[in-house]
């Protein structure tokens, strides 16, 4: 026990003065020095309870995504017939129940129907399972049935492309280093440190941008329209305003995913704020191709399923340049040339939950956690100098490292200090100051036993690491536990938890023992006072 | 120097003789706790049950004008709201349930709280919104399968630990003095209504931690003599090490005590209810670790055979010459 090497006296001293190092990026601030490129920096984020902000958790609708999938499906099939070496003529395509179905007109040319279609269904990730399932049923029907790989496969694509366009809208929003991170298979999390009011950011979210040009059937029967009801190859938009809907041509259209830019402008005559886009080359040429063909009549600018406004064709637009127009102010026609030019939401995404914390409360909440820490800390640092004297003294240096220690280690992990962390602090603190306790305690029960200082002190440490072994499994297997299953707050807690009950056994037993173990070699006193 | 000694050093007070008061007094306590938990119910906060909480500090008086703002919020029509102050007086939330549908419009709860706020300005200049909380329903019954699995699954694995390290008797008194301990929190909560969110969770985990640690060094203790002096009666045994780890089981829980004070006093008042339960949990862990988790080795007859003779050579000696004496 008092056996104790240079070089384990000089490892000790390192792991301490490294961990505590790691701590100083966070409390000093270095913006005035060159700080070398070289040497890491690690801060410890602050949880938003305690810099203030929003978070948001979004979610996804998976049916939408395989509503949408079907969709896409079917123009892809009917386009694989169309162009396959023996074309194949085949009726209505129908995606009832979630499967795409249709007919061969003529039964002889099923197989080859199968062959053309076929290339279209494997693809689910690189294990090789088909994402469609496809059957021949009753002769000349032919069923393309999604299956879960694929489904699954599609909802986590549309989520990674959800991902990269939230970011790209948050970064034009111009907030400071949000984060976004995918949880679980159809959820996002948001959180912009921060960030008062979320109310833009949310609208912003909440816009799928899903810009689409359709023809204007005028030759609906209003009736009809008003009824619901769409005359074929039609579908039913209703208006933004509310007011009343009309029905467009299903096919045919321009989809807003051939935008290169868009931006905010003003109407030139009335100062009406607008938006004005501008098409990549194949959508140019396509607008180009559909306005002349269709002069003098109405088309529908439809966003997200709702008709902006339907503008006569007055002259075939070859420039590929558009205006929308529909009541905006400056601020909505802004945040729609923003939500157009970060592309589409692959699919719809609400809020499920909001957190938003001023940051009054989290300055608030920092300082006044500091003070309780502060003040604790003390309070116990008298007590166990009382109580234990010298050895209480080693325990409270311990206590001090101990701290510093996981400060250092959550900054170099980059972990978040929440208001739960700082109670996980004070519970790691009690524990490290228990671990003293113990070995304490135990001294002086072999003291008055009658062993002599040495001996006493070696069993003491000896016989209490068994208990604080046995105490702090339980700690780490509460606090894994916690972290794994645990969410927001409970995840914070054990974070510092986790990271405590490692210092706190190396400060407490490790460092002490070393420290009792120097001077008693020193000292080499007859007697002790504890 | 004398040093500060808060328990004598030898104590020799025979806690057992308490053992059947006590465990009625603690069997009540469970029972009133659980009957409270069903008739009053936890104040469950938005976490669990949805809706949306908005946080309130009045800058400039010393309590909030409740009343006052309970008809002002209720005149918005968006139901009843429930309005508590959480550690200060002059800090209040106010909880509503989300509206209709909003699981589908999120904009629905959007303009509540938008609402709510401003009505809350307007009136009270003073007023500083300091957040707002909105959990939909599917979140927040999320999030309590996922509390009440995490409080489970700790519980459980923990036991099993104290299985492995020690004997299955040990294992079941940790977990019977663990029930114990986290229901009369759960009793405060009922009782005093504070509300009951995610952190309070994080607190319970806590109370199960240091519930298991108070009961495992009292059980390291106890294993030990067992050891030692195979042939003292189980009794006397346990009375022996509650009386050998009597001064730790103080200072530690004095330590645990001040630290936490200091953080229910002084710390930020969102976590007052995370350190009132901590504190309270203390004190139950530490009465539980002596007259729960001890006496419940007697009904459970642990016997000294099962564990295999490793005393250190020193203590081989005294025993033997005490032995002969």
């Amino acid at each position: 026990m008092l056996d104790f090497p240079r070089w384990k006296q000089l490892w000790l001293w390192f792991i301490a003065l490294a961990a505590m190092a790691a701590a100083v990026p966070s409390f000093v601030s270095f913006a005035g020095y060159a700080w070398p490129a070289a040497l890491p920096n690690p801060k410890i984020n602050l949880g938003l309870d305690l810099a203030g902000g929003s978070h948001l958790l979004l979610e996804a609708n998976p049916d939408q995504v395989t509503a949408l999938r079907l969709e896409s499906k079917e123009e892809e099939v009917r386009n694989a017939l169309k162009k396959a070496s023996h074309p194949v003529q085949i009726g209505d395509i129908s995606n009832k129940d979630g499967s795409l179905s249709f007919m061969v007109s003529n039964p002889a040319d099923v197989d080859a129907a199968r062959e053309a279609v076929l290339p279209l269904t494997n693809g689910a990730g690189l294990s090789g399972q088909r994402d469609w399932d496809i059957k021949v049923v009753d002769t000349t029907r032919i069923v393309l049935t999604p299956t879960k790989a694929g489904i699954d496969q599609a909802v986590s694509d549309a989520m990674s492309v959800a991902t990269e366009v939230i970011r790209k809208r948050i970064d034009a929003l111009g907030t400071r280093e949000p984060t976004i991170i995918r949880q679980g298979a159809d959820r996002i999390v948001v959180q912009v440190p921060g960030l008062k009011d979320p109310t833009a950011l949310k609208e912003l979210l909440g816009k799928t941008a899903k810009l689409e040009f359709k023809l204007v059937d005028t030759t609906a029967s209003p009736t009809d329209v008003q009824s619901g009801i769409a005359p074929p190859g039609d579908e039913i938009v209703p208006y933004a305003s509310g007011a009343g809907a009309m029905a467009v041509k299903r096919l045919g259209g321009i989809k807003g995913d051939q935008l290169a830019s868009a931006k905010q402008v003003f109407e030139q005559q009335t100062g009406e704020a607008q938006v004005q886009i501008n098409f990549n080359q194949a959508g140019g040429e396509k607008f180009a191709a559909l306005t002349s063909a269709n002069v003098n009549k109405p088309f529908a600018i439809i966003l997200d399923g709702k008709v902006l406004s339907a503008p006569n064709i007055n002259q075939a637009i070859l420039g590929g340049t558009a205006v929308i127009s529909g009541s905006f102010t400056v601020q909505s026609a802004t945040q729609l040339a923003i939500a157009l030019n970060s592309g589409a939401l692959p699919v719809d995404l609400k809020v499920v939950e909001e957190r938003t914390v001023g940051p009054d409360l989290g300055a608030d909440s920092i300082q006044k956690g500091a003070i309780a820490m502060g003040v604790g800390t003390l309070a116990v640092v008298v007590f166990m100098a009382v109580t234990y004297g010298r050895f209480g003294m080693y325990a409270n240096a311990a206590v001090i490292i101990n701290v510093i220690m996981i400060l250092g280690i959550m900054a170099v992990f980059s972990t978040t200090l929440t208001l739960p962390g700082i109670a996980g602090f004070v519970l790691t603190i009690g524990a490290a100051v228990d671990a003293n306790v113990l070995i304490n305690e135990r001294i002086r029960e072999e003291r008055h036993r009658g062993r002599k200082v040495f001996q006493a002190v070696e069993l003491g440490y000896k016989e209490a690491s068994r208990t604080i072994f046995d105490a702090n499994i339980t700690h780490i297997i509460s606090a894994v536990l916690m972290f794994v299953l645990g969410s927001g707050p409970i995840k914070g807690f054990a974070v510092v938890l986790m990271i405590g009950i490692v210092t706190s056994v190396f400060t407490s037993v490790y460092l002490t023992r070393m420290w009792v173990a120097l001077w008693l070699r020193k000292a080499r006193p007859n007697d002790i006072t504890i | 120097m004398r040093l500060l000694k808060l328990v004598p050093d030898h104590t020799n007070i025979h806690f057992l003789k308490w053992q059947w008061p006590t465990t009625i007094i603690s069997v009540a306590l469970m029972v009133l706790s659980w009957v409270l938990i069903f008739t009053h119910g936890l104040n469950l906060g938005v976490d669990f049950v949805g809706g949306q909480m908005i946080r309130v500090t009045f800058t400039q008086s010393a309590s909030a004008p409740t009343a006052q703002l309970r008809s002002e919020v209720e005149a918005l029509g968006f139901g009843e709201p429930i309005i508590q102050t959480f550690g200060a007086p002059n800090e209040i939330s106010i909880r509503l349930r989300l509206p209709e549908g909003s699981d589908k419009n999120p904009a629905a709860a959007e303009a509540m709280a938008k609402t709510v706020t401003a009505k809350v300005k307007s009136a009270h200049a003073d007023a500083r919104i300091d957040g707002i909380d909105s959990v939909s329903g599917k979140v927040s019954g999320e999030l309590g399968t996922v509390a009440i699995k995490a409080l489970g699954a700790a519980a459980l694995a923990i036991s099993i630990f104290i299985w492995y390290r020690f004997e299955w008797q040990f294992g079941v008194g940790a977990l019977i003095s663990l029930i114990h301990d986290v229901t009369l929190v759960l009793g405060l909560f009922a009782i005093t209504q504070m509300e009951f969110d995610l952190t309070t969770v994080a607190a319970i985990l806590t109370v199960i931690g240091y519930s298991l640690n108070d009961t495992i060094v009292v059980y390291d203790r106890i294993r030990e003599n067992l050891k030692k002096f195979r042939k003292m009666p189980l009794p006397e045994l346990l009375d022996l090490s509650v009386n050998e780890t009597l001064a730790r089981t103080v200072v530690t829980s004095g330590t645990m005590l001040i630290t936490l004070l200091a953080l229910a006093l002084l710390g930020p008042k969102v976590i007052f209810g995370f350190s009132a339960a901590l504190i309270l949990g203390i004190f139950v862990c530490t009465y539980s670790s002596i007259y729960a988790a001890a006496p419940m080795l007697i009904w459970l007859k642990v016997t000294p055979s099962s564990f295999v003779d490793t005393e250190s050579k020193l203590d081989r000696q005294e025993r033997l010459a005490r032995e002969q004496r």
